[in-house]
């Protein structure tokens, strides 16, 4: 067999999981359908005369705008207990002391001051909380879905209707200045804009310090209609230092200033809004959907007076999304097509007039407003996908229809009682909440076809691993090799060929599991037909021992997400299971203890039990201490959030644990004095597959976003990057992945092993040891012991072990992949499949290609120095023969 | 081997299964508020103590091995200490061992080494018994063809079967039910016991199905 061929056929298996993977992605991570529709002022959301007063005045669109600018200040990561107004305290009590509480006095002032012209809201986030996820909702009003969590790197444009927009569409003046992220979501929308880098968490102040450079003399020039200002600095502060540190105090003070600043400058035609998009947890991170992650703080002010009654007691809790229709209305702007959000009807009470029913009229009539784009919506998004629940919209499309007429027939007659009008605000109220609740619920839309021939080509890929890893030992199955390749080369090239003359635009996911499965029929067919004469088929599958069991038990633990969450716990005992019950296994064949600690002499015992009665103390002693390594990285785990009882370790540091890893792969030599030569036992792999999972948690990494550590990417780039995005997430990848690769890397190594643990034993051990053929060879001339020299005697026999070893261990990983996989398809309306098994598929799956491009790399090394070695060896001989 | 041996085997095995059932009745009757779960701890250790006062008193009527020649006070006097000794040592051993496993280390102490005596008791005390305090016996019997009689057979087979009764009752604690069982160390005790039990069952069944392919040598 060639190497060659071996390195292809290892390729063309990591080729089919991808596709596999990239199949089931594909069918799992779906987006929300983007509908590219716009509002616009000629076209009225529904039926039925605009809400009275807003035609013929200028600047009037659907609605009459009640202000003509906006100052929109984006403070990141402002939780609402940054902005909370602090009771004050009595004289007895303690002052609170931490340091991002009661620091924004001046809101706190304004809304006592002026409790008419003010509102503090708590406004709560739609998971995912990363900041492009939050910023498409602020402006399209819609929700945004799971897979854009990813593309935080790049972001893109929006193509839906969106606020920005509708006030460039109208001929506002949009000026920005703050964070980039808006340059690549809005691009060529602002009329003047000043961007700032973001990526450099580190870099607490540049943003900051740059918009406030520009914001106030643009704020005096006067050339604007709309001034967005996204400040960074909280945010950077919290992922830096966290919530608790003083500097976060600094920071909230700066931002206390900047509103300060703004309100005097305010003029009676502009409102302020202050919005954060999103909270952080306890160590300033965010992403998730932990409770101190959704809540943020959204104030409003204006200095003409905006509510009719005082703020009630307990702070009202928003949908973020509010906003967005709310601002549209005040703006005199349509709001958004996709928009599923529902105004804060407070803010159209007539805070002048004190009639209390043409109050609730202007109130009603924006709900109504609200109520037909967003029934709009629905129905032309119903038409357009078939992923919203029939029952639930048929319901919700009839409450409209009721609510409407209720309002039509109160508008006929003016003198209509205010409860009546109340009820009328209700229903549109609890439609508009409906909607909402639907679009939560359905907007993770799954194409079961895609998920299904996913999973199955994954699973037919572990299969193949299963048969061939058994096959590749056997004499004559090399010539299979090459068919498969040229079979699915040439459908994929004829597919291709096919598609470019007809046009047709096909995914190229679909495109490449069509090659995969064009490339496993032929070969399963021809590798069948070429076995089934010969030999019987139940020799072509392992004997289950004890290992599949713990495969199994592993593959089981995947689909419980009480499991995958205590995996880093799970882990350890499986691998510890696995290292007493080799250590049980050894005795029970009675190869650990020299036999004259057994009394009984009729035990016979294999031929080379002077061999391993040295090697089996050896094994007990390595064993134990691979226990204890085991247990010691246990204490460098990282808590998942799910479990609030546990503290993290205190030694979270990766330099720490760079030494354990090391103290892993010395210990790693345990599974490794059984096998005979030229193969490696299951036991072995999985051992070392369990480890490489045990070292990506003990190296302080947990299978979701916000635990990765994006620090990674600033080590040796103190400065930042630019623009560049692929270095950063290089680093970032290799830190989390690093445990993936080295133990992928690192694989031939369990081949290799067993013959450098050769050495050693003294010389005359090898008069037993060697293999008898090699000694009957040359008996005399045996002085070395020959160790690793072995493989490359039998190139042939080396290059099936490699290729075996390399497919075991994809076995182990493909059988991983596929589990996570089955359990986020079959759990997918699990309330922890955003949290728990989405993430670990991801972790999973980019695992698995870090693996197998690890493996390919580690194999391939390994057949280079072998290379190498055997021409330098033919060198010396040549040289020795002149 | 008769048929009389299996007997005897099987009337000593359901007797350790009444001392644990009798462990878990009768000190309701003495104790107030006694349930397994809640005073968790009283009950491991009156199962332990009952538990090995069963096999002692089963060891002393059945005589399963041949009794030794030297019978002088003092040599029986060592040997109970010796066995003793050993008895605790398995217990560290054990606790070493359910700490390298992942148990705390320095929280719920005494929970996990009433936990390892327990263990203790269903694995060491019978090894003790039936083969006193003699680790190469040990390490033959719990070996490929190393048992010798039925006794030894039975004690494999219950000790193993222990063993992955544990084992098996570490799974639960993971998961979120929320059961006043999934506490560190209940499942795991509860398993063990299980495990026990069970071994006391399978082997005489066991050793009777395969009565005819059973031949030991020094019996």
């Amino acid at each position: 067999m060639q190497k060659i061929s071996v390195l292809l056929f290892l390729a063309w298996v990591s080729f089919l999981f991808y596709a596999g993977i990239a199949l089931f992605t594909s069918g799992f991570l779906l987006t929300r359908l983007e509908l590219t529709n716009h509002s616009s002022c000629e076209e009225p959301p529904g039926p039925g005369s605009l809400p009275w007063g807003s035609q013929g005045k200028p600047g009037a669109c659907w609605m009459a705008s009640r202000f003509s600018r906006l100052v929109l200040v984006l403070v990141d990561a402002l939780r609402f207990d940054f902005a909370q107004p602090q009771p004050s305290h009595g004289p007895g009590e303690p002052p609170v002391s931490l340091p991002f509480l009661g620091k924004l006095n001046s809101l706190q002032r304004i809304l006592e001051i002026q409790p008419h012209h003010a509102r503090l809201y708590q406004s709560k986030a739609d998971p995912p909380t990363t900041t492009m996820q939050r910023l498409k909702a602020l402006t399209t009003g819609s929700l945004p879905t799971f897979i854009d969590a990813g593309s935080n790197f790049a972001s893109y444009a929006i193509v839906e209707d969106n606020l920005i927009k509708q006030l460039t569409n109208a001929g506002r003046h949009v000026v920005f200045m703050g964070d980039d992220t808006w340059k690549d979501l809005f691009p060529g929308a602002f009329s003047q804009a000043f961007f700032f880098p973001s990526f450099n968490v580190r870099d607490l102040h540049t943003v900051d310090n740059g918009i406030l450079e520009h914001l106030y003399p643009t704020m005096d020039g006067g050339e604007w209609d709309v001034l967005i200002a996204h400040f960074l600095g909280v945010d950077h502060c919290g992922h830096k230092y966290g919530p608790h540190h003083p500097e976060m105090a600094k920071k909230l003070s700066q931002m206390d200033q900047v509103i300060q600043g703004l309100v005097e400058r305010l003029e009676n035609d502009t409102l302020l809004v202050v919005i954060g998009d999103h909270g952080m947890t306890i160590t300033g991170d965010h992403g998730g959907d932990s409770d101190l992650e959704i809540s943020a703080a959204l104030f409003l002010y204006s200095p003409k007076a905006l509510f009719p009654r005082v703020p009630p007691k307990e702070l009202e809790i928003v949908p973020q999304i509010s906003l967005v229709p709310t601002l549209a209305l005040l703006l005199g702007l349509p709001i958004p097509f996709g928009n599923i959000g529902e105004v804060m009807a407070e803010l159209f009470a007539e805070a002048e007039d004190s009639q209390p029913h043409s109050s609730a009229l202007a109130q009603a009539s924006a709900l109504h407003l609200n109520a037909q784009q967003v029934s709009r919506f629905l129905h032309t998004y119903s038409a357009a996908a078939q992923d919203l629940q029939v029952k639930e919209l048929h319901q919700l499309q009839n409450l409209f229809s009721k609510a409407s007429a209720d309002y039509q027939r109160l508008l006929q007659s003016p003198q209509g009682a205010e409860a009546a009008l109340q009820t009328v605000i209700t229903e549109l109220q609890q439609f508009l909440r409906g909607v909402r609740a639907m679009c939560i619920e359905s907007w993770a839309r799954f194409s079961l076809g895609r998920m299904a021939g996913g999973a199955a080509l994954m699973a037919a890929a572990c299969f193949l691993c299963l048969l061939v890893s058994q096959w590749a030992t056997y004499p004559g199955f090399h010539p299979l090799l090459l068919t498969p390749m040229a079979c699915g080369l040439a459908g994929t090239i004829v597919c291709a060929g096919l598609l470019a003359t007809t046009g047709l635009k096909l995914d190229p996911v679909v495109l490449g599991a069509m090659a995969a499965v064009g490339s496993l029929l032929p070969f399963l067919w021809k590798a069948w037909a070429g076995w089934g004469s010969k030999r019987p088929l139940a020799a072509l599958f392992p004997t289950p021992g004890p290992v599949l069991l713990f495969l199994l038990i592993r593959f089981a633990a995947f689909f419980s997400d009480s499991f995958v969450v205590a995996e880093a716990r799970a882990t350890p005992f499986l691998l510890g299971s696995l290292i007493l019950l080799l250590v049980a296994q050894l005795h029970w064949e009675g190869k650990l203890l020299p036999p004259k600690l057994l009394t009984i002499p009729r035990l016979c015992f294999s031929a080379s039990t002077g061999q391993s009665r040295h090697s089996g103390t050896h094994a007990l002693g390595l064993g134990v201490g691979l226990l204890l390594c085991i247990r010691l990285a246990g204490l460098f785990h990282r808590c998942p959030e799910e479990t609030p009882a546990c503290h993290s370790s205190p030694w979270l540091s990766p330099l720490a644990s760079m030494s354990f890893l090391l103290l892993h792969l010395l210990a790693a030599g345990i599974p490794i004095t059984t096998p005979g030569p030229f193969t490696v036992p299951w036991q072995a792999v999985s051992a070392w597959a369990l480890m490489a999972t045990q070292t990506f948690y003990s190296m302080g990494h947990q299978p979701v976003f916000p635990a990765i550590h994006w620090h990674a990417a600033f080590v040796g780039f103190p400065e930042g990057h630019g623009s560049s995005t692929w270095l950063p997430a290089l680093l970032v990848g290799a830190n989390t992945f690093a445990s993936h690769l080295l133990f992928a890397v690192g694989c031939p190594l369990l081949l290799l092993w067993p013959f450098l643990c050769e050495s050693q034993g003294a010389r005359k051990r090898w008069q037993h040891l060697g293999n008898e053929a090699e000694a009957r060879v040359r008996p005399e001339e045996e002085e070395e012991p020959r160790m690793e020299m072995r493989l490359r005697d039998a190139p042939h026999h080396f290059n099936a072990a490699l290729l075996q070893l390399g497919l075991k261990y994809l076995f182990v990983l493909g059988i991983q992949i596929l589990a996570c996989a089955l359990a986020a398809s079959i759990l997918r309306r699990h309330l922890m499949v955003w949290k728990v098994f989405a993430p670990k598929f991801i972790f999973e799956a980019m695992g698995f290609i870090v693996s197998s491009v690890g493996l390919f790399l580690g194999i391939a090394l390994v057949m280079r120095v072998d290379g190498a070695v055997s021409s330098w060896f033919r060198q010396l001989i040549l040289a020795q023969q002149r | 081997m008769k048929d009389t041996d299996i007997k005897r085997l099987l009337y000593t095995h359901l007797l350790c299964i009444f001392s644990i059932i009798l462990s878990i009745c009768i000190p309701s009757f003495f104790l107030e508020n006694f349930s397994i779960l809640e005073t968790h701890l009283t009950w491991l250790c009156i199962c332990s103590v009952s538990v090995t006062a069963v096999n002692l008193v089963l060891y002393l009527i059945v005589k399963p091995n041949a009794s030794s020649k030297r019978s002088s006070i003092s040599y029986k006097v060592t040997r109970f200490l010796k066995c003793c000794i050993y008895f605790l040592m398995s217990c560290f051993f054990f606790h070493v061992i359910f700490v390298l496993y992942g148990a705390p280390l320095i929280e719920l102490v005494l929970e996990t080494f009433l936990f390892a005596v327990i263990l203790s008791t269903f694995t060491t005390v019978p090894c003790l018994c039936l083969l006193g305090p003699n680790i190469k016996a040990w390490l033959r019997v719990f070996s490929r063809n190393g048992v010798t009689s039925i006794w030894e057979n039975s004690l494999q087979i219950t000790t193993i079967s222990s063993f992955i009764g544990t084992w098996l009752g570490a799974f639960p604690i993971p998961l979120d039910w929320e059961r006043p069982w999934q506490v560190w160390p209940i499942s795991c005790t509860l398993g063990a016991t299980f495990g026990y039990v069970a071994g006391l069952v399978i082997s005489p069944l066991w050793i009777y199905w395969n009565r005819k392919q059973l031949t030991y040598k020094n019996n």
